[in-house]
């Protein structure tokens, strides 16, 4: 790369008053989008969202059973029946199955929203689970339970250490899994709950409710309190959108069987389970905004030089072509980059700051995720900036390649953020259009052990952001050969 | 080879259907200003891009101070060129136009103040671009085919636009060019313009150089040895002249014939002697429009029964 091609190209391009104007606005629309973002909510007053003990947004929400469990101990159930229902219309409750429904034991540091736990279940479609931290998740036997193969569980406590078994018979048992609970109290409130996650239908969710069967309910070591209180954790809760109408939460006993209906879960919250939080990308909505501008500013860089007849000039001042248009592609990404990068990191303060002042809840994210999303959007406009000056140089016509660029970025983003997409088109086009490189402002993650719908316009895309930023850097790094190929041969 | 200036050999290019160029060859030579004339489609326009490396030819060779332009390290600096006025961008400025030239060739900025001055653009060198008028874009192009101070310079068209100020500008210019040992090749359609400019004249038609003479040489070819007549006895000079072994021709005028084959100065004591009266005996002195229309007719006369060749 010749630096006198480089600094000639710099020199055109700061001395178009207009491009530079362009990327200026791609930067501020950045940031007018984030305040937009900032303001567009009030929930001054909501009540506060529960954090597991990563600081983590998380569902606490169930129906519990239990008795203060002092120092070390066990307790042992078995389990016949887990059933849910599933609202179909208003008052129209149908069984169903809720594949995360959960009925089990658990050991927790009291009934406040996000204390420390670890809990042993068996589930509506995933078999027997061990659970902690709200994150963690390990499997155990799977199959379902009726009364036919009911199935036997025991959660043990050991100073911080629980260890969950299971057992067909209640008599050989398998250890399913041990975790250390960091921040369990001498007294734990130990028992039984039951909690159903909401169900996923299409492209809505529904709220559960499930009900378990319990027999053969046996404590060892020091049980206080006279007998088992039952009671929903976290009934009014941001991450709990309630029971069906007409149900609620109960536990019924008789003849050494007890009976517990239960809603909610245990488990990290995801976008449908909070819907009133914000993300990051969110903050940065105003990348599409950029993205045209700086789709305009790019494809011009070289179409403007064929409509002028200036490309005579260009390649006569320098007839090595594939570096004159390298040279164009380096100083278009590089000054792209900054614009990104300075409207970036302009905007995700200031939206943040306005959406936390409003009362909104912004899904946390860890400053080296903050910075990947920086430098991501600030590289995808980059590397979009790059693809039109690609696509320009091949069709060198300033309309037909902003056009084109618009129709293969924007697009297929615009499309993915239409919330009634079905998940399938939505995922296909954030796995194969060069819209996957908005991949690299997502924070939420996917978690198996949550049902729910996992698409773009949630924030959940199907590659990770690198990936789909590759995707994009790979559409522009093709064009861009094919773009050097054609200009090397053709007749300018 | 090396020589000094421009050496096109035997060019040939098609495109699709249209041979645009069909053995071009010539060369050009330092310190004349050479005129690159010819109709529109005779491959003028195409032989200086084969020249700067901006299209590719079929066959022959185009050679600067004996290197393909491709070949040059800073190219500017062996060749300045103006294909187009217009190839600018309107809303850069004058000055970063040949700024950033000056850049590509690793050139300091005070040069472009250099040719600025030069060319006469000083005053609006920090205007837009966008608004120069058709004569201060072709001066700014003159200052961009200069920035390198090269050795070869070439123009196509320059007179375009140009106000009567600014062409007298201009061919004082070129000569300048020229006498500083500049290989100078001008393209234009502007006759006159060549007869007071060039040294040298390259005509071209139908993709090939027709003439490559000297424009003294070519003027006197054309004039001939014919000689204007006017008399309001034309039956009795044309019998009288006839006679002595003229051939006579009539005009366009009743009272004028034309003559070859006899000196003015005989032809005046022949009619004198025979009591014819005359009023004019003019030695016809051809005009290098003359010239240049009568070596391309042929060409014209082909374009117009084939009109689908396009020009470039």
């Amino acid at each position: 790369m010749s630096l006198q091609a480089l600094h000639a190209e710099w020199t055109k391009f700061r001395t178009v008053p207009g491009w530079v104007t362009g990327m200026v606005a791609a930067a501020l629309l950045v940031v007018l989008f984030a305040l937009l973002a900032g303001v567009s909510s009030d929930q001054k007053g909501a009540p506060p969202v529960p954090a597991g003990p990563g600081g983590e947004p998380v569902t606490d929400s169930f129906y519990f059973v239990h008795r203060p469990l002092s120092g070390n101990g066990a307790i042992t159930v078995s389990v016949s029946a887990l059933t849910s229902s599933i609202p179909t219309g208003p008052a129209d409750l149908r069984p169903g199955l809720v594949p995360w429904a959960k009925a089990g034991l658990i050991i927790k540091d009291g009934t406040r929203q996000g204390s420390p736990y670890a809990a042993i279940m068996v589930t509506g479609g995933h078999g027997v689970r061990m659970q902690d931290g709200y994150v963690n998740d390990t499997s155990g036997p799977s199959g379902p339970v009726s009364v036919g193969s009911p199935r036997w569980l025991r959660l043990e406590r050991s100073g911080d250490t629980i260890t969950g078994y299971a057992s067909a018979d209640g008599a050989h048992w398998t250890k399913v899994g041990a975790a250390r609970v960091r921040g369990l109290g001498p007294t734990a409130q130990a028992g039984l709950f039951v909690a159903s996650p909401p169900s996923v239908h299409g492209m809505s969710t529904r709220g559960s409710v499930s009900t378990a069967v319990f027999a053969d309910l046996r404590g060892e070591g020091r049980w206080a309190g006279d007998g088992w209180t039952g009671g929903q954790v976290g009934p009014e809760s941001p991450t709990f959108a309630g029971y069906p109408q007409n149900t609620s939460g109960s536990f019924t006993g008789s003849d050494g069987r007890l009976t517990v209906t239960g809603a909610g879960d245990i488990a990290p919250a995801v976008r449908e389970t909070l819907p009133t939080g914000g993300t990051v990308g969110e903050i940065l909505t105003g990348t599409f905004a950029a993205l045209i501008a700086v789709i305009v500013v790019g494809a011009l860089f070289v179409t403007t030089e064929y409509r002028t007849n200036l490309i005579h000039v260009t390649l006569a001042a320098g007839p090595g072509r594939i570096r004159i248009l390298m040279a164009k592609a380096i100083v278009l990404g590089a000054v792209t980059f900054g614009t990104g990068l300075a409207g970036a990191v302009a905007a995700i303060p200031l939206g943040e700051g306005l959406a936390r002042a409003n009362g909104v809840y912004i899904f946390p994210v860890a400053s080296s995720t903050e910075l990947r999303v920086v430098v991501g959007v600030a590289a995808l406009l980059a590397a979009a900036s790059v693809l039109a000056l690609s696509i320009g140089t091949i069709v060198r016509h300033g309309a037909g390649a902003v056009t084109a660029v618009i129709v293969a970025v924007v697009l297929p983003y615009i499309l993915m953020a239409i919330p009634f997409m079905p998940v399938r088109v939505s995922t296909w086009l954030a796995r194969v259009t060069p819209a996957a490189a908005f991949a690299v402002q997502q924070t939420l993650v996917e978690h198996h052990q949550v049902a729910s719908i996992y698409k773009p316009s949630n924030g959940y895309y199907p590659l990770g952001p690198w990936a789909g930023l590759a995707v994009l850097a790979g559409y522009a790094a093709v064009s861009l050969a094919v773009a050097a190929v054609l200009l090397h041969r053709r007749d300018a | 080879m090396s020589a000094a200036g421009i050496v096109v050999a035997g060019l040939r290019k098609r495109y699709g259907a249209v041979l645009a160029l069909d053995g071009m060859s010539f060369s050009v030579r330092p310190g004349v200003v050479t005129g690159f004339v010819g109709p529109n489609g005779a491959g003028k326009s195409t032989t200086m891009r084969v020249i700067l490396g901006l299209d590719a030819v079929d066959e022959g060779t185009a050679l600067i101070n004996g290197k393909p332009y491709r070949g040059l390290r800073r190219p500017l600096n062996h060749v300045g060129s103006l294909l187009d006025a217009a190839a600018l961008h309107p809303g850069r400025t004058g000055r970063a136009h040949l700024l950033w030239l000056a850049r590509s060739q690793g050139l300091a900025a005070r040069r472009v103040d250099h040719v600025i001055e030069l060319v006469g653009l000083a005053s609006v060198a920090r205007r837009r671009a966008g608004g120069y008028s058709l004569g201060m874009r072709q001066r700014l192009g003159i200052a961009a085919a200069l920035l390198g101070d090269p050795s070869v310079v070439m123009l196509d068209e320059p007179f375009n636009g140009m106000d009567p100020d600014g062409i007298v500008w201009m061919r004082g210019f070129l000569r300048s060019l020229a006498a500083q040992g500049r290989a100078v090749l001008v393209s234009s359609h502007l006759m006159s313009e060549m007869q007071d400019t060039a040294g040298h004249l390259v005509v071209a038609g139908r993709g090939r150089a027709i003439a490559d003479a000297a424009v003294a040489d070519l003027i006197a070819a054309a004039s001939g040895d014919r000689v204007a007549v006017r008399t309001p006895a034309v039956p009795h000079a044309r019998s009288v002249l006839t006679y002595a072994g003229a051939t006579v021709a009539s005009t366009r005028e009743n009272d004028g014939i034309t003559v070859s084959g006899l000196p003015a100065d005989r032809i005046v004591t022949l009619l004198g002697r025979s009591g014819v009266p005359f009023s004019e005996v003019s030695a016809h002195r051809a005009t290098l429009e003359d010239a240049y229309l009568e070596l391309t007719r042929e060409a014209v006369e082909f374009r117009a029964v084939t009109p689908t060749e396009v020009s470039r």
